[in-house]
């Protein structure tokens, strides 16, 4: 029993540190930025990623992570020798670090695509956009989210 | 299901329009548990495709990141009159189709 005062708080100190530890091991169901990675490797390959061109426009700061309205959109003339192939979207905390993938092409006239996504946690979502020279280009955003989704119970 | 398509009836040729849809569809996880503890099965739409008068002009493959009754708005050139065909599929053998005609001037 510790019988100072001094020896009962780095008791109570110590206890806490520990009480932290499990509160990380919690959410097993998380993308590690390892699984992103490999994500996003799948989709590009050994190619280089250049950052630039795209552009996500997403809330800073979200209520609830169910319904998140994001805009993708990258910067090309969408000629028949300069276009999008494709825009491939990935987040960092949800269980699965995909979100979307589309795809296209010469006659889409403007490189833009808007969804509404679900974000477990508070995270970055990344989007890759892939040139018809098979450059791809990338952009990061962060997003702040106060209600997660997707592991919720089911009432 | 239900299913809200936004296509503008009439267009120039070679203006760029929005195509805007969205279907009534639960997009369950496969992530999220009942009361009991019970994993619920995934059942979300994992594939939407865009035909413009026979021609794929936007193909989307969604994941369970994609929120409940999955919004999409791309854009393509208007070239001629015709039809806009699109295709949801997903998992347990879900599929669903909707079209709509455009005037190309």
């Amino acid at each position: 029993m510790p019988n100072t005062r001094r020896q009962f708080l780095s008791l109570a100190g110590s206890v806490t540190v520990a009480g932290t530890i499990p509160m990380v091991t919690l959410r097993p169901l998380e993308a590690t930025p390892a699984m992103l990675a490999t994500a996003i490797r799948g989709v590009v390959g050994e190619a280089p990623i250049h950052t630039g061109k795209v552009k996500i426009d997403i809330p800073p700061l979200v209520e609830n992570g169910n319904t998140v309205p994001m805009t993708i959109s990258v910067a090309s003339p969408m000629t028949a020798t300069d276009y999008v192939k494709s825009i491939h979207v990935f987040n960092e905390k949800n269980p699965q670090p995909n979100i979307g993938n589309f795809y296209l092409n010469a006659s889409s006239g403007r490189a833009q695509v808007s969804t509404r996504i679900r974000l477990a946690d508070t995270q970055k979502v990344v989007a890759i956009a892939r040139l018809s020279d098979d450059t791809f280009w990338q952009v990061t955003a962060d997003v702040v989210v106060t209600l997660a989704a997707c592991t919720e119970e089911m009432n | 299901m239900a299913t809200l398509i936004n296509v503008p009836a009439k267009a120039r040729r070679g203006d760029i329009i929005e195509i805007r849809t969205l279907t009534s569809h639960i997009m369950e996880t496969g992530f999220r548990h009942t009361m009991a503890g019970a994993l619920v099965p995934r059942d979300i739409i994992t594939s939407f495709i865009c035909r413009y008068n026979g021609t794929e002009v936007f193909r989307a493959d969604l994941f369970p990141a994609i929120a409940a009754n999955p919004y999409l708005s791309f854009f393509t050139i208007a070239k001629e009159s015709g039809k806009f065909e699109f295709e949801w599929i997903g998992d347990n053998g879900y599929s669903s189709t909707a079209s709509a005609s455009i005037t190309v001037e």
